[in-house]
């Protein structure tokens, strides 16, 4: 029986790349490869991309799904583009401080603080 | 360390046990059917979360570091889920490896690799975790808060 793919929800803002996750498994193990692979084509779509993720709808989340963001933040400085995370929940941001990505990642409350980030 | 534990705690508690192919797919059903178990003893949510993220980093680990993916080698989850904890025991067919030699990923210098969490994750999450001797075998255990 073959599983559902992963929903990314894109929606174009002016030239910012707004992408939000729409199902709470969709950053569990399985799913994070293609995830990342759309997402890298969505970056390297753009000269200089300009990109925040939407976590609202994200229930768990795996170190391998760390890694993919970091790989991704990494293509995106690669690039001169930015990246914005928000809306992660209570439970994710707490991993997010416990392995002190926190630091790294550009964090937002909501998308609207995400977007008025960019530079 | 594990093997003692075992022996002296908590071989006797081990109700149930899973094996598996090294095969991500088949690790999500081994969770969903021990996340049923815990959700029959009404663990709180962040309980739960706990728990589902350490049996992701240590099925994730032993499919992939331990067995390196190899689909003649299975993976043995034993679990049992009471109204005072939960125990789980992920056992691998790798050659096993030495938890204290894992870098620490909050280092400053290590802050930007993608990969090596899982372990640390599993320390913050559970009360108690064991790897055994080889290093081919960690316990975990979660306390119902």
């Amino acid at each position: 029986m073959g599983e559902p793919s992963p929903r990314l929800n894109v929606k174009q803002a002016g030239d910012v790349t707004v992408v939000e996750l729409t199902d709470r498994r969709i950053l569990d193990e399985i799913n994070i490869s293609e995830i990342g692979d759309r997402l890298k084509l969505l970056i390297s779509q753009s000269d200089t991309p300009r990109l925040v993720l939407d976590f609202s709808n994200v229930a768990h989340m795996s170190s391998s799904a760390l890694g993919m963001l970091i790989t991704l933040q990494k293509r995106v400085k690669d690039k001169k583009g930015q990246l914005r995370l928000c809306c992660i929940q209570p439970a994710i941001y707490e991993v997010f401080v416990i392995t002190r990505l926190n630091e790294i990642f550009s964090i937002h409350g909501t998308r609207d603080e995400a977007l008025e980030s960019l530079d | 360390m594990c093997q003692a534990d075992l022996a002296g705690r908590w071989v006797t508690t081990v109700r149930k046990t899973l094996v598996i192919r090294s095969d991500l797919r088949e690790a999500r059903t081994a969770e969903d059917t021990v996340l049923d178990a815990v959700a029959q003893h009404h663990y709180s949510d962040a309980d739960a979360f706990a728990i589902k993220l350490a049996l992701e980093e240590g099925l994730n680990n032993a499919i992939k570091h331990g067995n390196r993916c190899d689909p003649d080698k299975t993976v043995e989850l034993a679990y049992d889920v009471s109204d005072e904890q939960a125990v789980f025991t992920i056992t691998d067919q790798g050659p096993g490896f030495d938890p204290g030699r894992v870098p620490d990923p909050t280092a400053d210098e290590n802050l930007e690799k993608p990969c090596g969490r899982g372990i640390m994750l599993m320390r913050v999450y559970m009360d108690e975790v064991h790897y055994s001797q080889r290093g081919n075998q960690v316990c975990l255990l979660k306390r119902k808060s």
